[in-house]
Parts: C-alpha cells; structure tokens; sequence
C-alpha cells in the first residue's frame, strides 16, 4: 500500500515478525502452566492481545489472510479468555501451528505472492469446528460499589476478570496510589507483581492530573482473597491508600453498559485532584519541551542490517588506510626520517584504538541474544516429542549469550536438526528407560556460553548414546571408510563418521530425522557460518554434540602467510600454532607426507602444490607448518612465510573462483593489493576423510 | 502555529501508518506515544491539538487515556479520536459516552484518518480555546 509509506510497511513485516515470536512465546509458557494444571489467565489475554493486533495491522496494511487467521483466532482466544471454552492439548496445538502458518503468510506477504496456502485452509477449517462456543454468560450483576468513572472504562477482558473474582468469593479493594511518571511502568508491575499473592488487579484508571506534573495518581481495583489489614501490611506505603470497596445494599448497578447519565459528573468531581495544575497550564510550551518529548519517545531504532554490513565493510576500508600508515612509518623511518616516523606512528596508535572502538560498536549493534532461537526449537520439541510419543524435558541455559544476528538466522535449521535426531536416535522409549532406571522423561539440555570470541553451543541428550558398531558398519557399507582404516580410528575421528555423507545410525521408515536432511547437511550448514562440530558419546548415558561459533561474521581475525609468492589468509580462529618446517622430519606414511609435532604426528599438506601454483622462485631458508584444526582433527599447512596478523573483512569471491574448493573468499590487504582467504575447514575435509587416501591411519601411526 | 498531535498506539507499524497518513499537507507535529503511561508522560509537556489513541493497549488502555484526558483541567477540550479494531459496539459507546470527538474502526483508508483528524484540528482553530 503506496499510501501508508514504504517505512510503515517495512515497519509492518518486523512488527507482525515480532509479534508472532511473543505469541509463540506466550504459548510456550500457557503449555507449561498448563502441564502442572495452572492456570494464568494474564497468559491467554496477552496471547490474544497479540492476535488482535496482528489482525488491526493486517487490515491497515492489507495482509488479508494474515486478517482472516487473526480474526479466527482472536475468536478462539475471546472464549478462552472470557472462560466461555477451556483450555485444552488439543485447542494449544491447534494455537502453536497458527504460530508457522503466521510465518508462511508473511514470507508470502513479503514476496507478494498470492499462491495459495494449503496449512492456512486447513487451520481455518479446524478452528472453524472449534469456535462452536458456550453460550455467553449473563452480565453478572456487582453487588459492589464501584466507582462508575471506574466501571465505564472497563475492558471486556476486565469485566470478565472482576466478574470470575467476585464469583470465586474474592473481596474488592480500592488502591490510590502516587507514582512517578517517570518509573510508573516499573513501579506498577512490582504493584501487580506483590499482588498477586493475595488475588489479581483488575484494572487501574488515571484519577487526574495530580499537583506536580511528575507524578500521577493511579486508581487501582484489586480482588483479593486476604483482608485489608494484611493487604495493607504488604501493600501498603506512604503514597498507597487503601480501602475495601463496600458491598451494595440497594438494587445494584448492571455491569456492561454504557455508563449512567451521571457518569460526567463523576469524573468531572475528580477534577479538584488537579488543583495545582492551572498555573502550569498557562505556561506557554516551547521548542525545549518538544524536543524533550520527542526523545522520550524514540528510543530504539531498526536498522536493516546491509546497512551494518555497509558500515563493516567501511571499517574494513579503514583497516586498510591504518595499515598504510604503519607502512610509511616504518619507510619515514628506513629513510632516517625520525621524526616524521615518530609522529605517524602516534597517529596510527591513535587510529588503530578508534577504529578498534568504532568496530566493536558496529558488533554491538549486530549482536542479539540466541534465546531468540532456543524460543522457536522450544516449540519443535513440543512437538516432535508428541508426534514420537516420547516425553521430553527441554533444558535451556544460556539464551542470554549473544552473537551476530546473520549466525542466529542461519542456526535454528541445524540445531532443530540435531535436537531431532538426539530425540529421534538419542532418548530411547520410556520402557527402556525405565529398564535402566532413568526417568521415563528424557531430557535434551541446549546450552550456549561465550568463550573468548566464539560461541559455544552444546546439546546434550541423557539417551543411549551412539551406537559405535553400527556407525563403523554403516560408514564401510557406505565405503566411507575401509574396514581396515575403521579399526584404527580414533574415538572422536569414529563418532565424527555421524557427520560423513550418508550415515544414520538407524533407518527405520518414519524416522523424523530421516524426513529432511542428514547430519553431513547439518555440519556443512554449519561450516557455512564459520561453525565445527565436535561430538560425545557415552554408551548407556547419553551424547553431546558441541558447536563451536564465532561471534561475528563481518570481521575475522586472520592469519597472512605467503605460498609462491602469493599473499593468504588463514582464519586464526582455525589455527591451534605455526611452527618451523624441518624437511628433514619429513616422513611419508601410507602416501601421506607427515611430520612429527610434540611426539604426534600430523599429516601436512604443501599449500603450493596443492593449489596448483607456478614453482616458487623463492628459496626461503626456512619454511613454516602452519597448524590448522577442524574439531578434532587436524592438518598443517606448509607455507613459505608467516607475514603477521591482521583483522580482515571476507567479500566473496566471483564466479569464476567460487568453484574453487578450499578458499573462503578474498580480502583487501593492507597494501591495496587482494588475498585470498583458505577455508581451512574445507582443506580438512578434503584431505583427512574423503581423499582417497585416509590420513587417519597415519594419524595414529606416531 | 504548528498543530500539535499526539499518537498514542502500542504498535510501531500502526504509528507509522498513521504519521504517513497525516503528513504531506497541512504542516502537523506528530508525536508518538508507545504506551498509555508515554500519553501521560507527554500530555503535561505542552499543548495538544488532537490526540489520537488506540483503544486497545495493555497497562493504561484508550478509554482510561481518554477519561483521564476529559478530567484533566488542562486538556478537558482537547478533541480525541479513538482507534480500534473492536468489531463490538461497545467500545464505541463506550468511547463516546467518555467523550470521544470520533471513533475509527480498523482497518481505516489514510484518506479517512486524515479528514477525521483535519476535520477535528479545524474545530478546533474556530474554538481557539487552547491554551
């Protein structure tokens, strides 16, 4: 809609996004209440609060399927927080698929396609069967004397709340409490928060403008079970009066229509409260003020995050500027030019903290927390434990932990993945379990922590554990690995054949993890955002899969070194040391050149030979192994020179060299010239486990 | 004198729907309010022309903003316009019987929130009673 500005409608797909995580977060927590048979009714009226304004922004914005879902739902909702229908498994299923249906719709929004959506007309049609609501309730009459001013501001929702209190017995209570505007969000909650010990408020209505324009006076109706010596004993403070609300003896007040005629007068009585107020009144505004108010407002901006690339992408240009500088201090120098050199490297210190500032506040901004996505495989485990009538304790600890907004979006596919086969091969059958006296619920525990610059991510199952024998079985019959070679695998390198193509441990027809993609799928996805993969396994106790991450993906630490006169970049992250190459420990085991490091030995790879480069001219006296690892295995790389580190950002490569396998991207280098970047994940991949020839063997032979 | 006109609506896309929809045309300050307490933070920082506000918010919803507004000395004549997406008559009713200059139903054209609102402010400058 041209109308309503490009902005809005931005604006528009991040607010439904938004709005639609919170409600599937709502649902989350309606399950558990609902497990330990509790019951929050704040719960459901935010959940429908959500749909109600997913259906206002669809009409606005002309989302018309997204208005059709939302008013079906605000329906199903409406009953289920007016207590007209109870709230049940199957009504919460039918409540978590709306959750992905909502997001069909708005990719299909956003890609402006009218293709129709078959999830969405079956939803429709099942919560059609079940908005066959309850008859209404009467309009209960209030045996109270509740302020009409009170009464006729009344939600729907709040009518039924005061209604349900007074049918369970409750007492009303009338709260006038003082707040600051400034705090009166926080402040109120912690009211509502204390109160919810002795029953519910209900609602709470402006009185007026009180004598100082900072602070305001609420009037708060509670329903409580306690009396109001013991409400005023734990509510009660100087700028909170409490008193209870009489019960009516006369023929009382019919809730639910508009107010009596009276009504203005009422309000207009509470005026007297603003008595202070006219002298401010006449104080003419001006700009200052303006200002102040609009800042108040806007506190959070969206930001595209191209546009943050955008940025990076110029901290990295800079990057180049500050290594020039480095470059002519050191010529001013060479030059004999002291004093010129002196001063530039004041100035490239000085650059160097700025920019280094300016870098680590552009990742700020990129960072958001994984809770994010733990929130959505909350809702796959729900599910699938359902779906495989095994029961599940999901675990998160660590939501809070933060990484680069583009790692959140690209996770969520591997780890649902990795979760499903941790439930689907990991937790065996109640029965089972209980054969071997672990609880009959299985518990899957997601964990995330920051070490250093990396992310960790663990999933770790208290299940069988993974079937050793199989997996070798499995990764012979699949030629993956000799048998001869398999006799010799290290433990990390045998559980790491989950991860080679074609593996499963089981595959029984209806497997869910056998429904998408296999676990090789998971570890390139995952190598994709600069990830590894290390596995646990314990027979009879469980698995762990850790993921290791880097925070970011717009600047990488690297590593220069110079193969046949050319410049590359390593990932440090990927680098465990570099050490002086000794041709005379060279040793060739089973056609696979090795050195000995520390007594083990590690299996290297020429660089230059490797890539195909023209011979070097380059005679260097000394050669270096520079000693890359993916997980647990590990390969060094023989280079002609060790050049220094240097933060780069990786631009990818065109089209001729995308092909190419073993480089990540290219790079600017200081010099203004262009390196490329070695995806050393990829050289390990290539030459420990798919050559022809398995290293693992002579891995293993030191 | 530039007319002044506070949002009140606890969704950023409707807020921003409602700015484009009042821009262009007569010059209008639009200040947003994300929540009924933002109203009753901004209502005392000034003079106010129009205000409009969503009916249906958590914590202070439009009908307490609207009863707060129409008790308060200082703002009892600013004009309000409800918006909500409530399918029921009663919060129309209700929001007029509290003093409601104009009720708009979601969805609404920009073209009928912009001649509601100038319709409003140009009462309001033959009143010229705000102060």
């Amino acid at each position: 809609m041209a109308d309503a500005g490009d902005r809005a409608r931005e604006e528009f797909f991040t607010e439904a996004q938004e709005i639609v995580e919170a409600f599937s977060r709502n649902l989350l927590s309606l399950d558990a209440t609902l497990k330990v048979g509790g019951d929050d009714p704040s719960l459901v009226n935010e959940a429908f609060r959500a749909v109600h304004t997913l259906k206002g922004l669809a009409g606005l914005f002309g989302a018309s399927r997204m208005g059709m879902l939302s008013h079906r739902l605000e329906d199903v909702l409406d009953a289920l927080r007016l207590g007209r229908m109870p709230l049940s498994a199957q009504v919460l299923d039918m409540l978590f698929a709306a959750v992905d249906v909502y997001a069909q719709i708005l990719g299909a929004e956003k890609a402006g396609s009218d293709a129709p959506l078959p999830a969405l007309e079956e939803l429709l049609a099942r919560l059609d069967l079940s908005s066959s609501k309850g008859p209404a309730q009467p309009n209960l009459v209030v045996e109270y004397e509740i302020d009409p001013g009170l009464l006729a501001v009344l939600t729907e929702y709040e009518e039924h709340r005061l209604r349900t209190n007074i049918e369970h017995g409750l007492g009303l209570y009338r709260l006038r409490v003082q707040f600051e505007l400034a705090t009166i969000d926080r402040a109120l909650e912690d009211i509502k928060q204390r109160a919810k010990r002795h029953g519910e408020i209900v609602t709470y209505l402006p009185t007026g403008e009180s004598a100082s324009p900072d602070t305001i006076e609420l009037d708060l109706l509670m329903a409580s079970r306690d009396d109001l010596a013991t409400l005023i004993g734990t509510l009660g403070a100087d700028h909170v009066v409490i008193e209870e609300v009489p019960r009516r003896r006369r023929p009382s007040l019919a809730i639910g229509t508009v107010p009596p005629p009276g009504l203005g007068g009422t309000l207009v009585s509470l005026a007297p409260l603003a008595a202070g107020a006219d002298a401010l009144a006449d104080a003419e505004p001006h700009l200052v003020e303006a200002a102040v108010s609009l800042k108040a407002v806007t506190q959070t901006v969206r930001v595209d995050i191209k546009k943050l690339d955008h940025l990076m992408n110029i901290v990295g240009e800079l990057s180049i500027v500050r290594g020039v500088l480095s470059r002519l201090s050191e010529r001013a120098r060479s030059d004999g030019q002291r004093q010129i050199a002196g001063e530039i490297l004041r100035l490239h210190r000085s650059f160097d903290r700025r920019l280094g500032e300016l870098r680590d506040a552009i990742l700020e901004v990129r960072m958001v927390p994984l809770g994010q996505v733990f929130d959505r495989l909350a809702r796959v485990v729900r599910q699938i434990s359902r779906d495989v009538g095994k029961e599940i304790r999901l675990v998160i600890t660590g939501g809070e932990t933060e990484i680069d907004k583009l790692i959140v979006e690209e996770l969520s596919d591997p780890l649902m993945h990795m979760i499903r086969n941790a439930i689907d091969h990991g937790i065996e059958p109640a029965a089972e379990r209980e054969k071997v006296g672990k609880p009959a619920a299985g518990t899957i525990a997601l964990n995330a922590y920051q070490k250093g610059s990396h992310v960790m991510i663990e999933i770790e199952d208290d299940g069988g554990g993974i079937d050793e024998e199989a997996l070798v079985e499995k990764a012979v019959a699949f030629g993956r690995v000799s048998r001869a070679d398999a006799a010799q695998l290290s433990r990390p390198e045998l559980l790491g054949l989950i991860f080679a193509p074609g593996i499963s441990t089981r595959d029984r027809a209806g497997d869910l993890s056998g429904r998408g993609v296999g676990m090789d799928v998971v570890k390139t996805n995952l190598s994709k955002i600069g990830g590894v993969v290390d596995v646990h396994s314990e027979r009879g106790i469980g698995a762990k899969m850790t993921i290791t991450l880097p925070i970011t993906l717009a600047i990488v630490s690297a590593l220069l070194v110079r193969v046949a006169g050319q410049v590359f970049a390593l990932a440090v992250s990927s680098i465990s040391e570099a050490v002086v190459f000794e041709r005379k420990g060279l040793r060739v085991v089973d056609g696979r050149e090795v050195v000995s490091l520390r007594g083990a030995t590690l299996p290297v790879c020429r660089l230059a030979e490797h890539l195909g480069l023209p011979a070097s001219q380059e005679r260097p006296a000394r050669r270096f192994v520079v000693v890359t690892s993916l997980g647990a295995r590990r390969l060094g790389l023989v280079v002609d020179a060790v050049l220094g580190q240097e933060d780069i950002v990786i631009k990818p490569l065109g089209p001729s060299l995308s092909r190419v396998r073993g480089l990540a991207g290219a790079t600017e280098l200081g010099d203004q010239r262009v390196g490329l970047v070695l995806d050393t994940a990829a050289l390990i991949d290539e030459l420990l486990v798919t050559g022809e020839k398995s290293a693992t063997e002579a891995a293993l032979d030191g | 004198m530039t007319l002044r006109v506070l949002v009140v609506e606890d969704s950023g896309a409707t807020r921003a729907y409602v700015r484009a929809a009042l821009s262009g045309g007569q010059a209008l300050e639009i200040v947003e309010a994300e929540s009924g307490f933002e109203a009753l933070r901004l209502l005392p920082r000034g003079r106010w022309d129009l205000v409009i506000t969503d009916v249906n918010m958590p914590d202070i919803n439009g009908l307490e903003l609207l009863s707060f507004i129409r008790a308060s000395e200082r703002h009892r004549t600013t004009p309000v316009l409800l918006m909500s997406t409530q399918t029921s008559e009663r919060d129309r009713e209700r929001g007029l019987a509290l003093g409601a200059a104009g009720y708009l139903a979601k969805p609404f054209t920009p073209e009928e929130l912009r001649s509601a609102a100038l319709g409003q402010l140009r009462a309001g400058e033959g009143g010229g009673q705000h102060g």
